[in-house]
């Protein structure tokens, strides 16, 4: 039988430019064409396709691969390697520079949490219109409806307009729709992230569920343990390349040493901060590097099982003799929810001295009792109790499941395990 | 697993012809576009339906009073305001549709960039939803014919003909100028202002035999020059003028066709750039 999907020599050419003269006015185009009458102004056309200048670049270069039936193919790569970019090509959104993709089935694409949306609509409303905006029949939607509302849990909400719901709720009514979708192909990009985690549970099971049923599945995601319990095949791409077609097991060891081999010029666990993540213009950048790792000093690839020891080293610069500064260490949920701080002040046996210059302050975590998912890491400088520095999503950290308990129950709800004992009297 | 289904996505080079059986396939999903339009337009406001009546009311008597009254403009025939009113149906339709059609692809940016579904959708379902309005503001003009007790005629027979004129160049025009928004938010802002002229070189306010003979036929390059004298004939009775409206209905179907071409031209981009 002929594989699903065939990807053949598949390549995109972005300019880079085009998306900035987005809000380019007839002004300046005019302005352009005067500046330089004798540059033929490509037609917005050869703009996407033939024409190369050094403002374009190749969000996926000779792409090769086959999906056969049934298979579930996690797509891993760093930031900006292309995987949004093929999975919009698969399900038509853009069309390819070169190359082609044949599809054998029909197809589903999930690349943003409740597409289509509309805020004065009620949820039964949008239930609907998100159901046919992601390509399901209006019978379909019929006899799915309750069950759509069961997994969503919006009960009484039915009738509300989703402009009033939390964002939870929300989420979970988008997700409700999606995971009914009923495909021969189903593409996901990292939507999942956004789900509080005990939901996005549930949809991965709901995805697994329907990759037993026979499903193809092609699978985007960051998170590394979902991408190794959820699919069977991997697929790894580095600056728009495939550099890696296999199990997924061999694709997420292929990533890990992709990222925190020689020649990277940043470490997956070594970040650098005067570089990566967010930090407000207000601040100037005083911190350096955020390095993490597992006890022992082991450079801490992927992620850590729940209860595991975390150590993080936080080099940062003081730029004149300051007699009292501090760092602190936020972990965040994805939501932006502050789970747990940890700070140089907490420590008892602080000593205070007057430093200058590069320093290193290392916090050790002797068990991160985090419950399993992705979490943001925002570091921070404080000088006499005022924050001079601070880099949000410094760098994601993931936490595995683990036998927490040692009775095989994986603490999954709620947002960190703490040890507790029972015993009846 | 239908092995029948087989779908090759590969570079596309110039025009591409409508793909009917595509738009068969997800002609639910424009159902559902025009419904949320209506809808979301009925939820925000509390008159809803009833705006569709109250905007061609309203510009019928302030034309009456000072097109009519005040400035001495004459009907050519029936009742100044069965005349207004039923250009000004025509005309109203014409111009919602161009302006939201103009603005409906950067109103969906998520839809176009997050799934894939005929482009072709988002405008022709703003317009859809203000056909809707169309024919919420003709039942009023039947009310007002029993009112001044004007007979209606076989002639009504024609009115769709010029319906479907009124829509094909609102179409051409929204095709269009949605497209070129992606690129030039300039649109934007001259749309209104073209709407806006194009109504006083379309005759709503005042009959076509106001303009000298020979300047007619160069007013009916306007395609909404025939429909509004279309409308009038079908529905009042009015002197039928068929070189005129035959002209502008040819330019209508002009206007569709360069539209659909344009549309088709430009909306791989849509995705890349919006
Ligand atoms: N519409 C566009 N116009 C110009 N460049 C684009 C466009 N979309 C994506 N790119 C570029 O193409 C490259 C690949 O982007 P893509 O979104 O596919 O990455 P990704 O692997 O999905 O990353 P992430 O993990 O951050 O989601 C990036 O360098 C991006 O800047
Ligand atoms: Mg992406």
């Amino acid at each position: 039988m002929p594989p699903i999907i065939e990807i053949r020599n598949l390549s995109k050419m972005y300019r880079i430019g085009a998306h900035l003269h987005k809000d380019e006015t007839f002004r300046e185009l005019l302005v352009r064409t005067l500046r330089k009458p004798w540059v033929r102004r490509p037609s917005p056309l050869a703009e996407a396709t033939g024409y190369s200048d050094d403002d374009s670049i190749w969000a996926l270069k000779d792409i090769n691969f086959d999906v056969e039936e049934g298979d579930v193919v996690g797509i891993i790569g760093r930031n900006g390697a292309g995987k949004s970019t093929l999975l919009k090509i698969i399900s038509r959104i853009t069309d390819p520079t070169e190359g082609f993709a044949r599809i054998r089935g029909r197809l589903a694409s999930l690349l943003e949490v409740g597409t289509g949306f509309h805020p004065e609509l009620t949820g039964r409303e949008n239930i609907y219109l998100n159901g046919a905006i992601l390509g399901m029949r209006k019978a379909e939607i019929e006899t799915k409806f309750d069950e759509i509302v069961d997994f969503g849990e919006i009960g009484r909400f039915l009738d509300t307009p989703v402009k009033f719901y939390s964002s939870g709720m929300y989420v979970r009514l988008a997700f409700a729709v999606a995971a009914h979708l009923n495909p021969e192909i189903l593409v996901v990009d990292e939507v999942l992230a956004v789900g509080d985690l005990a939901f996005q549970k549930k949809c991965l099971g709901k995805m697994s569920e329907v990759s037993q049923g026979g499903r193809t599945v092609l699978f985007v995601s960051h998170n590394l343990a979902a991408v190794q319990s959820l699919c069977r095949k991997g697929v790894v791409l580095k600056e728009g390349r495939l550099v890696f077609n296999g199990g997924a097991n061999d694709a997420v060891d292929h990533y890990m040493q992709m990222v925190s081999g020689p020649g990277e010029t940043s470490h997956a666990n070594v970040v650098d901060l005067s570089r990566a993540g967010t930090r407000n213009r207000k601040y100037r950048p005083l911190l350096r590097r955020l390095e993490l790792l597992t006890d022992n000093g082991v450079p801490l690839l992927g992620g850590i099982p729940i209860g595991a020891p975390l150590k993080a080293l936080i080099h940062f610069r003081l730029e004149s003799p300051t007699p009292s500064f501090d760092v602190g260490l936020g972990f965040d949920n994805l939501y932006g929810q502050r789970i747990f701080s940890a700070h140089s002040a907490y420590e008892p046996k602080r000593v205070h001295e007057v430093r200058e210059g590069e320093q290193v302050f290392v916090c050790e975590i002797p068990q991160l009792t985090l419950t399993p998912g992705e979490y943001k890491l925002v570091a921070w400088v404080e000088i006499s109790g005022g924050v001079v520095d601070l880099v949000e999503d410094a760098a994601r950290l993931t936490i595995g499941e683990s036998d927490f308990y040692g009775t095989g129950k994986v603490p999954r709800s709620g947002t960190c395990a703490l040890e507790n004992h029972w015993r009846l009297q | 697993m239908s092995q029948t289904f087989e779908l090759v996505v590969k570079p596309r080079k110039g025009w591409q012809p409508l793909d009917f059986h595509e738009i068969w396939l997800y002609r639910e999903l424009l159902g559902f576009l025009v419904w949320r339009d209506v809808k979301v337009r009925y939820k925000q406001t509390v008159l809803g339906g009833l705006w569709a009546l109250l905007q061609p009311l309203a510009a019928m008597l302030i034309f009456t009073l000072f097109f009519n009254r005040l400035a001495g403009i004459q009907s050519n025939g029936p009742p100044y305001p069965l005349f207004a009113y039923a250009g000004v149906t025509a005309w109203t339709f014409f111009s919602n549709a161009v302006s939201a059609s103009s603005n409906s692809l950067i109103g969906n940016q998520q839809l176009i960039s997050k799934v894939y579904f005929p482009r072709i959708f988002v405008p022709m379902g703003a317009i859809g939803a203000l056909l809707l309005d169309m024919l919420i503001s003709l039942v009023l003009m039947f009310a007002l014919l029993l009112y001044y007790r004007w007979p209606a005629s076989l002639l009504l027979l024609e009115l769709p003909v010029f319906m479907l004129g009124s829509f094909l160049a609102a179409s051409g025009f929204g095709l269009i100028l949605s497209a070129m928004n992606v690129r030039f938010r300039d649109v934007k802002y001259a749309v209104p202002f073209a709407v806006q002229m194009g109504f006083f070189v379309t005759p709503v306010i005042y009959p076509l035999n106001y303009i000298p003979a020979r300047y007619r036929l160069a007013m009916s390059l306007n395609p909404m020059t025939g429909m509004v004298e279309g409308f009038r004939h079908s529905l009042l009775g009015t002197a039928a003028q068929w070189n005129v409206m035959g002209l502008s209905l040819a330019v209508s179907v002009l206007i569709f066709v360069t539209g659909l071409y344009t549309f088709r031209r430009m909306e791989r981009l849509f995705a890349d750039i919006i």
